[in-house]
């Protein structure tokens, strides 16, 4: 009779991106040396994998929830370092980002158990399961805007609505990415995903004219409350979310949250690029010259909503730390400090992305038609941790300023 | 504050899941001690509205969590987790005697959930709720292949776990209605069970020639599932209900071809002319057709037809002679076949092999014994392969035990399957069922 196999399970195998899940195997001989593993296709074609050194207790049961990893892309205790730890597998081209970009359809992940800890690669699987992982809660409609030259995607959340809403950005480079505003959408927010970069270079002029319009759009949507309308931003994208709050007589956001953020207002002028030791480009010294002029500065202190600022210490991009003291200082000398909250988390780099997802230190970008490999920052499991609860707090932040009634505790 | 919008949040958890995954359900920011109706809304694939509700009250903090406060009215009372599903009924207006069955397991089933201001009963299409949201119901578990089965005359479809395998197979059977259908074994093998549905009463071969299937029918589709490479060719189970439970019981003890680790019979009895063809077992039941009763409403009860229990060892599989364990699951107050009458007339006492038995039998649940939280029909429009129209054929069960039932059973079953399948008896992925 043949040996019964074990049993991989992954609960739950269907879920949002920012949901936990806990893997299982079970059925395995006790005290059994294993590897779990995960692997994940991109939507351009790249391998992706994490892995995990377990050894099975009396029970013959793995439990990556409550096991620890001995080895691999992570150790210690990680129900989720089998997401956040991934990299690419071994000879794959350098430089990757993993970034989804068809949110309709789920992140497909194959989790899978293997004989041993070295070598494990040499064998066929003992059992897998795949898993998948969503940007988009059921119900939620994604709809293509071009109207009054803005272009984005909206994303309304199932229900009679009305709903809160936010205007949602992303840095320079990469196109227009839907992922974190179907995720918001699925939080229970219009969230409109503002496709702004149309120039490659970050210090392209940007039309305020532009992001007023957008701001608009989703304020007078039927299913929005009008004056319930955040600016969530990152990067490039938080100099917009101060420059819209601080200047536009127009719009007027509720609240406003900058991820690895940045009030220099670049009027035009080309940035120096600095490199590293692995002749990694970086932003972040030539920045520092630039943002002692306070001629560049968005003038914050006229700022009068609440904020959010996230940023990594070892923001390896832009000089995070010194631009978050200095937003500080500005709204300290308007008298308006209570407005301001700031998360500041160790050894996390500038790319700041919703839970579990894999952390980039340095990847290929391209400037002035240049393929470059940039510097990012941070250090993984710290990195990973800071993702993990900078999107809790955001949640909550969100939920405090936008939402009316009072703020619940909200589990993620 | 805008009158208009509401601050009430609904959340279903998981908003995707399998079908016999339990959620919750959760209200917050609602008025403190304001009433509330928790509504459930699905359109079925042939176009039939679906509704359940249940009334509740917020607590101080405005919150409502379905699976710790009562109900207090609507489809279903008291603490009810999965009450929103299991009592879905035909909204008012809808044809008579409807059946919720899932054809095309490959897209899940959508429910919408929203809660309403006040303790609703009708009208609700024409509310407007407070909040809603959408939730998916799956057969089919991510990486789970679907095969359809025709080689050998066979009308099958084979599910495969997601995996390398290999895997434990079993044979999947339904009852008199005939046709090709596919939950039940999609959804064991989202569990690891490579499992296959098999048409044995309307299979292409019957529809074609006009002649019912044979016992090599059985074994055939034994032998292709157990040749399968992601297969365990030595690790198969049969499972059937109502007529399948004659089929199982008929190949378990007299095949000479299949051997199997374990059969599950549900809502089915043993009486059956001995070494009969399905033909023959069919005839056998015909036999007795007058003794067919209506109730008050004109539903049809058939548990009569092979009652009493026959002492002739003739026509009654032996389960003496059964060599595998057995699992038979029966509805107390099933009104189609006298299932709980059998289960205690099985002789396995007498065999030396009672060991091998198992029942579950539960009170006031009907012959459907279907995976958890499928609507309980008391009664539906139901037509046999044999008859020329349909009649509305009386099931039995009272929904709350029935559901109940359906609840306890699939959750036994499974760990009978997994005990005699994989060889554990400490399944930790069912706590959640």
């Amino acid at each position: 009779m043949q040996i019964a196999p074990p049993i991989l399970s992954v609960t739950p195998n269907r879920a949002l991106v920012d949901e936990k899940f806990k893997v299982l195997v079970e059925n395995l001989p006790p005290g059994c040396p294993v590897t779990v593993r995960s692997l994940h296709r991109s939507e351009d074609e790249d391998d992706w994998e994490a892995y995990g050194h377990y050894v099975s207790d009396h029970r013959g049961i793995v439990s990556v929830s409550e096991d620890l990893s001995f080895g691999g892309t992570y150790t210690g205790k990680e129900p989720m370092a089998l997401l956040w730890s991934m990299r690419p597998v071994p000879g794959s081209r350098p430089g990757l980002r993993l970034r989804k970009k068809n949110v309709c359809t789920p992140m497909l992940v194959d989790i899978s158990v293997h004989s041993g800890h070295e070598g494990f690669r040499d064998q066929a699987p003992l059992a897998s399961a795949v898993t998948e992982r969503w940007y988009m809660a059921p119900g939620i409609q994604r709809i293509d805007i071009n109207e009054q030259g803005v272009r984005g995607t909206l994303f309304i959340p199932p229900g009679p609505g009305p709903f809160s809403g936010l205007l949602e950005m992303w840095g320079g480079g990469g196109g227009l990415l839907e992922y974190r505003s179907s995720l918001l959408a699925s939080h229970g927010y219009v969230s409109l995903a503002l496709d702004y970069t149309r120039h490659e270079h970050p210090s392209a002029n940007l039309e305020f004219k532009y992001f007023e319009t957008a701001f608009n759009i989703i304020k007078d949507h039927p299913q929005v409350i009008p004056d319930r309308v955040g600016i969530l931003g990152s990067s490039l994208g938080s100099v917009v979310a101060f420059a819209l709050t601080a200047y536009s007589t127009v719009s007027k956001p509720r609240c406003i949250v900058c991820i690895s953020s940045n009030h220099y207002y670049p009027p035009g002028r080309t940035l120096k690029v600095g490199t590293d030791e692995n002749t990694y480009m970086s932003w972040r010294s030539s920045a520092l010259d630039l943002i002692t002029d306070s001629s560049n500065n968005v003038d914050v202190g006229k700022i009068n909503c609440p904020m959010l600022l996230v940023n990594g210490c070892d923001d390896q991009n832009w000089p995070a730390v010194e631009t978050a003291e200095e937003v500080a200082r500005l709204m300290r000398a308007a008298g308006k400090e209570h407005l301001l909250s700031r998360l500041l988390y160790p050894d996390t780099g500038h790319l700041i992305e919703p839970p579990f997802s894999p952390h980039f230190r340095a990847t290929t970008f391209v400037i002035n038609k240049q393929k470059v490999i940039l510097l990012w920052g941070g250090q993984t499991k710290p990195h990973s941790d800071a993702q993990e609860d900078s999107w809790r707090k955001i949640l909550s932040f969100l939920q405090l300023h936008l939402r009316c009634g009072p703020s619940p505790k909200e589990k993620l | 504050m805008d009158s208009k919008q509401s601050c009430v949040k609904l959340s279903v958890q998981p908003s995707r899941g399998l079908i016999d995954e339990k959620f919750i359900v959760l209200v917050q920011n609602a008025l403190p001690g304001s009433q509330l109706t928790i509504h459930a809304l699905h359109q079925c694939e042939d176009g039939h509205s679906w509704e359940a509700f249940g009334h509740y009250t917020a607590d101080t903090t405005g919150t409502v969590n379905v699976s710790e406060d009562p109900s207090m009215g609507g489809t279903y009372s008291g603490v009810e987790q999965m009450g929103l599903l299991w009592s879905l009924r035909s909204v008012p207006g809808s044809k008579p005697g409807l059946r919720m069955r899932k054809k095309n397991v490959q897209a899940p089933m959508e429910v919408t959930i929203s809660v309403y201001k006040g303790h609703q009963t009708q009208g609700f299409a024409d509310m407007v709720p407070l909040s809603g949201v959408m939730v998916e119901r799956w057969y089919m578990a991510p990486g789970v292949r679907r095969i359809p089965i025709t080689e050998d005359g066979l009308t099958a479809t084979l599910f495969l776990p997601s995996g390398p395998g290999p895997f434990p197979g079993l044979l999947d059977l339904w009852g008199g209605g005939g046709q090709l259908v596919e939950y039940r074994a999609a959804l064991l093998a989202s569990h690891g069970i490579a499992s296959m549905a098999i048409d044995y009463l309307t299979a292409n071969i019957t529809r074609k020639t006009g002649k019912m299937v044979d016992n090599q029918y059985f074994e055939t589709a034994y032998r292709v599932l157990q040749q399968h490479p992601q297969v365990c060719s030595s690790r198969i189970a049969m499972m059937g209900l109502s007529f399948g439970t004659s089929i199982t019981l008929k190949m378990a003890i007299y095949s000479k071809v299949i051997k199997l680790s374990c059969a599950v019979c549900i809502s089915g009895s043993h009486v059956q002319p001995v070494d009969g063809s399905v033909e023959e077992i069919l005839k056998y039941f015909h036999k007795n057709a007058e003794k067919t009763r209506l109730n008050e409403k004109n539903e049809v009860i058939w548990r009569d037809l092979l009652l009493p229990i026959p002492t002739d060892p003739l026509l009654k599989a032996d389960v003496g002679q059964l060599q595998c364990p057995l699992l038979l699951v029966v509805g107390e107050d099933d009104q189609n076949w006298p299932a709980p009458e059998s289960a205690l007339d099985e002789t396995m006492e007498r065999a030396g092999n009672s060991h091998l038995l198992t029942v579950l039998s539960y009170p006031n649940a009907g012959h459907l014994i279907e995976p958890p939280y499928t609507p309980h029909a008391r009664s539906s429009t139901f037509r046999t392969v044999e008859l020329s129209q349909k009649v509305m054929c009386l099931w039995g069960g009272q929904t709350a035990e029935h559901s109940q039932a359906q609840e306890d059973a699939w959750r036994k079953m499974l760990v009978f399957l997994r005990e005699n399948l994989y060889g554990t008896r400490t399944p930790t992925t069912f706590s959640q069922l």
